[in-house]
């Protein structure tokens, strides 16, 4: 069955992709009372637009040749993926109540030998874009069209592999590879632009050979356009589109509240988030 | 391991927060972390160096006490060791942290070259040791020993409590060259206190007797054992317990002379079977015509799974319970 891209479920607008996305992800921290919950949150409205708008692929076939190659570098953001997965329709919905646990195919940094639908093993943080320069380059030798996308947070641009990668993906001129860097301004000890500072970010993507935009990453309708040119642009040249982002977004007490690496939420304040999400229920 | 889709038991995954104090036993708040405050006020030449990861080893007390000694290096571990190199080229003594797996993973060759083979005053302190993290092959750093035994000149420790942290950090400062400790972080359980136990480099100690079998323990497997006697001793099971928390140089006096004396010893670590204490114990008798029955209590050769700690610790032999099964295992074969 040929059903390429877009999805089962049809038209559902990417606002209420996001928010479900969102709902997911709070669902699944609930069940460890723990969980990168600002990141997903945050995340989620990048992950709507890449996997509701972008990518092609087959839900009911993750492993389809054809589809786009989309590369959690960042495995403890696999929670927010584990959502997009299910809302995609390649993961079941029940199995959210398993994330992190015990023999879960859920668990909680995110792996290829776990997860359909989950490219690689990220985690090891940094590793993403040299896999994904690989990747591209495979396809191109297998003259296979499909996108590598690759998502990194703003501490892994700390990493020299990524950089390493970065120059030899111009170099190769993978035009057929998107890097998406989350950049949230958080990282484990503190403030990204505090602990160590990648800014100007963008004009480090473009020295390196890239195409580079960036968007406000909690903009839906600017993450489209940049996807969009992202995909369109004839440039070839390897691009990225470095997304700020504001953690825990769509649940404003936590938005509110002291922001750090781990988000700390009380047990019961699970049942105010998804009642805060559900009072901003998009069409 | 089968993995379900929907049966899955619900325990909760010992996160990057979690220390190993759910025991029910007396523990210490970060003691990596003031003993090394407490010695840089008299050792100026003490620098701090992290790799975006001074709240998750400790280090932050560190940064907060003395801020013009501590430099924060981001997640670059590569960079990390370099610099800390650097700083001991100068003349400085740099205390550098991240996580186990990425000082042995990725920022080896750095420790190679920089440090080790200029014999630099390096030390480095890295968390989550071994299977301390239920996060799965990314974080569990089951083989960062056999990794760093081959690097001629390394000091290798795995300490085994809070006692011994505190202890190990002026001896390590004081040590000419580089040093690799793993660390516990957190709130850290308290065991040697009740055997008037002195840290010093190279030395194992003998913290209990028993005629039966020898447990030859390092890192939190010490821990582990001593509980492990107390069971076995209500059945009548005398069990001998040599702590050794350097891996290398190994005190090879002591362990010779205890091994002489035991029909069965059984090496406990946290770490594979492959390449750690074991081996190293093992080639140490095997070359000295010394044949006990030799048994390994190790986690296996394997990529291990996620999950909660008490869980992986019981399901690869590391909890007391299990220790237990086998010693008795062993000794009635
Ligand atoms: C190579 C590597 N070094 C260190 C870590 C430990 N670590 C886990 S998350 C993290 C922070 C990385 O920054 P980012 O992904 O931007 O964090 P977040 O936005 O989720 O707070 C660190 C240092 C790691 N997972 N991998
Ligand atoms: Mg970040």
């Amino acid at each position: 069955m040929a059903r390429s891209g877009n999805h089962p479920r049809g038209n559902v607008s990417l606002e209420r992709r996001a928010w479900r996305i969102r709902r997911y992800a709070v669902r699944m921290a609930a069940v460890q009372g723990q969980g990168y919950i600002g990141q997903a949150l945050g995340v989620a409205d990048i992950l709507a637009v890449a996997w509701f708008h972008a990518l092609r692929y087959r839900p009911d076939d993750p492993a389809w040749e054809g589809r786009d190659r989309f590369l959690l570098s960042v495995g403890h953001y696999a929670i927010a993926l584990y959502a997009a997965l299910i809302e995609a329709g390649i993961l079941p919905e029940e199995e959210l109540e398993t994330y992190g646990c015990d023999d879960s195919r859920l668990p909680m940094s995110g792996m290829a030998s776990h997860t359909p639908g989950m490219e690689i093993s990220g985690g090891s943080l940094g590793q993403g874009l040299p896999i994904a320069v690989g990747m591209a380059l495979a396809l191109r030798h297998k003259r296979n069209p499909a996108f590598v996308h690759n998502l990194m947070s703003d501490g892994e641009l700390e990493e020299g592999a990524t950089w390493e990668a970065a120059m030899a993906a111009a170099h190769h001129r993978l035009e057929r590879l998107i890097c998406i860097v989350d950049f949230n301004d958080q990282q484990a000890d503190g403030r990204s632009r505090e602990v160590l500072s990648a800014e100007p970010v963008e004009e480090k993507w473009r020295a390196f050979g890239w195409h580079a935009q960036r968007v406000d990453g909690n903009d839906i309708a600017a993450l489209v356009a940049a996807f969009d040119r992202a995909r369109a642009l004839s440039e070839p040249r390897p691009r990225v589109i470095v997304c700020d982002t504001r953690m825990c977004r769509g649940v404003p007490f936590l938005e509110r509240r002291e922001i750090a690496h781990f988000v700390r939420v009380a047990p019961e304040e699970w049942e105010r988030a998804l009642a805060a999400l559900d009072r901003a229920e998009p069409a | 391991m089968s993995r379900g889709t929907g049966k899955a038991v619900r325990r909760t995954t010992s996160a990057m927060i979690a220390s190993l104090d759910a025991e029910g036993r007396e523990t210490r708040e970060a003691p990596f972390g003031h003993a090394l405050v407490a010695l840089a006020r008299e050792r100026e030449e003490i620098v701090g160096l992290t790799a975006d990861l001074a709240k998750y080893t400790d280090l932050h007390l560190f940064a907060e006490a003395f801020p013009e000694r501590f430099f924060q290096m981001g997640m670059a571990e590569q960079a990390l060791i370099g610099a800390a190199a650097g700083f001991a080229r100068e003349g400085l003594v740099p205390f550098a942290t991240t996580y186990a797996v990425f000082a042995s993973r990725r920022a080896y060759d750095f420790l190679c070259l920089a440090v080790a083979e200029e014999g630099l005053p390096v030390k480095l302190i890295c968390a989550l040791p071994g299977l301390t993290t239920g996060y799965g092959p990314s974080h569990q750093a089951t083989e960062d020993i056999a990794i760093f035994r081959g690097l001629p000149g390394l000091v290798i420790l795995d300490p085994c409590d809070a006692v011994e942290i505190e202890q190990a950090v002026p001896a390590i400062a004081a040590h000419p060259g580089p040093v690799y400790m793993r660390l516990l972080r957190g709130r850290v359980p308290v065991v040697l206190d009740r055997y008037d136990y002195r840290f010093e480099i190279g030395r194992a100690r003998l913290l209990r007797e028993g005629g039966d079998v020898l447990v030859i323990a390092t890192g939190f497997m010490t821990m582990r054992a001593l509980d492990a006697a107390a069971r076995l001793a209500e059945d009548g099971i005398e069990t001998a317990v040599l702590h050794l928390s350097t891996i290398k140089p190994l005190d090879t006096e002591t362990i010779l002379e205890q091994c002489r004396r035991h029909p069965l010893v059984v090496v406990a670590e946290n770490h594979s079977r492959i390449g750690g204490l074991g081996e190293a114990v093992a080639a140490l008798l095997l070359g000295e015509g010394i044949a006990p029955r030799f048994r390994q209590i190790a986690l296996p050769d394997a990529f291990l799974d996620a999950g909660a700690l008490p869980t992986l610790h019981a399901r690869y032999g590391l909890a007391v319970e299990a220790v237990v099964r086998r010693i008795r295992g062993w000794l009635e074969e």
